[in-house]
């Protein structure tokens, strides 16, 4: 009999593989950083957090008094090098979760939560690159963890970001991106404004479409490791102009946000 | 209360409710049109409260049904030939 595995007929082995329940767990908020005027990044302290991968998400339970439940899913900011457990959580103002962990939850108020969940939409530095990732609004958030994962370990696999936000003043990370850029030769970070721009903006302003992207990233001979996140119209488009380029689609990995943002 | 077009990967947490394995890595094989990809690729319907549909993103042939109510969950499964992990 191979060691860990449980013969068919010999019943319960006690060495056998557990199956890894995943279960709410209780976490408490330590922090509370306001980000932009419309997000918020929660510090967590989790007991016994196993760790994640970068990309990775967590689902986040709220139960009223009368018992109602609703429970949304945000993706995890944190690189898993991180001490702390970092989510960034943008206010949604029909959402039902959103506005509660923006505006009413403060340091030493307890979630419940479980996870890391996912492992699709995950980067870790061994996966190698170059790494092209492009996100819309809060769709940044998995790939800030990957590129903190990234700079957490030293890593030199080329990485080029482009991101597109509505307005400078919400640009999510953008000081924590200056500088990784400065530090890191092989971190390019290329932003665009879709509604308003400072004066004297230089970059883009518009939405992402297949000439900026033929700009931006690497040429199709090139295979690269691209994860897309951000609204849904935004990963569709950005997804197939990377392939109408000639991208492989096995590397390609999108991560949709619903029309309430993926999160609510 | 509105359907919402996702990624697999949204389907990660109501699946692992029920399957003891990460579902996102797995390998699925579509009965509809047989192909073969990770169920993080395919596309996930989700009806907020009351379900989840994982379609396959070829032939839009629904994968997986997963229910629940308070009593417990419905698993459908005869869109996928099989799953596999590893």
């Amino acid at each position: 009999m191979i060691p860990g595995v449980s013969s068919a007929t010999g019943g319960t082995s006690a060495v056998a593989v557990q199956p890894r329940r995943l279960s709410w767990q209780l976490a408490e908020v330590v922090e509370v950083v306001p980000e932009t005027p419309r997000t918020r990044s929660l510090v967590l302290e989790v007991a016994g957090w196993k760790g994640h991968k970068a990309g990775q998400h967590v689902d986040i339970r709220l139960t009223a008094e009368d018992g109602y439940q609703a429970q949304r899913s945000y993706s995890i900011a944190s690189a898993p090098e991180d001490e702390r457990l970092v989510l960034t959580v943008e206010r949604l103002e029909d959402g039902e979760v959103s506005p509660y962990l923006t505006d009413v939850l403060m340091a030493g108020d307890k979630l419940e939560l479980r996870g890391p969940i996912g492992g699709y939409f995950a980067w870790e530095a061994k996966d190698g690159g170059p790494l092209l990732l492009v996100a819309g609004g809060s769709g940044v958030v998995p790939l800030m963890a990957m590129l903190r994962h990234r700079a957490a370990v030293s890593s030199d696999v080329p990485a080029r970001l482009l991101y597109s936000s509505r307005s400078y003043e919400e640009i999510i990370y953008r000081k924590e991106l200056e500088r990784l850029v400065a530090q890191d030769g092989s971190l390019e970070v290329i932003h665009t404004l879709t509604r308003s721009r400072p004066k004297g903006w230089s970059s883009y302003h518009r939405r992402i479409d297949l000439k900026m992207l033929k700009e931006v990233g690497p040429p199709p001979a090139e295979r690269l490791l691209a994860f897309i996140c951000g609204p849904t119209p935004l990963v569709e488009g950005v997804a197939t102009a990377l392939v109408e380029i000639g991208h492989d689609t096995l590397y390609v990995k999108t991560e949709r946000f619903g029309p309430t943002g993926g999160g609510g | 209360m509105g359907e919402f077009r996702l990624d697999g990967n949204a389907a990660a947490g109501p699946l692992r409710e029920v399957f003891s394995f990460e579902v996102t890595t797995a390998q699925y094989s579509c009965v509809g049109c047989g192909r073969t990809d990770r169920l993080g690729a395919a596309m996930v319907y989700e009806v907020r409260q009351l379900g989840t549909i994982v379609r396959c993103p070829s032939c839009d042939n629904p994968l997986i049904r997963l229910a629940h109510n308070r009593e417990g969950y419905l698993v459908d499964l005869r869109g996928t030939r099989y799953l596999t992990t590893g």
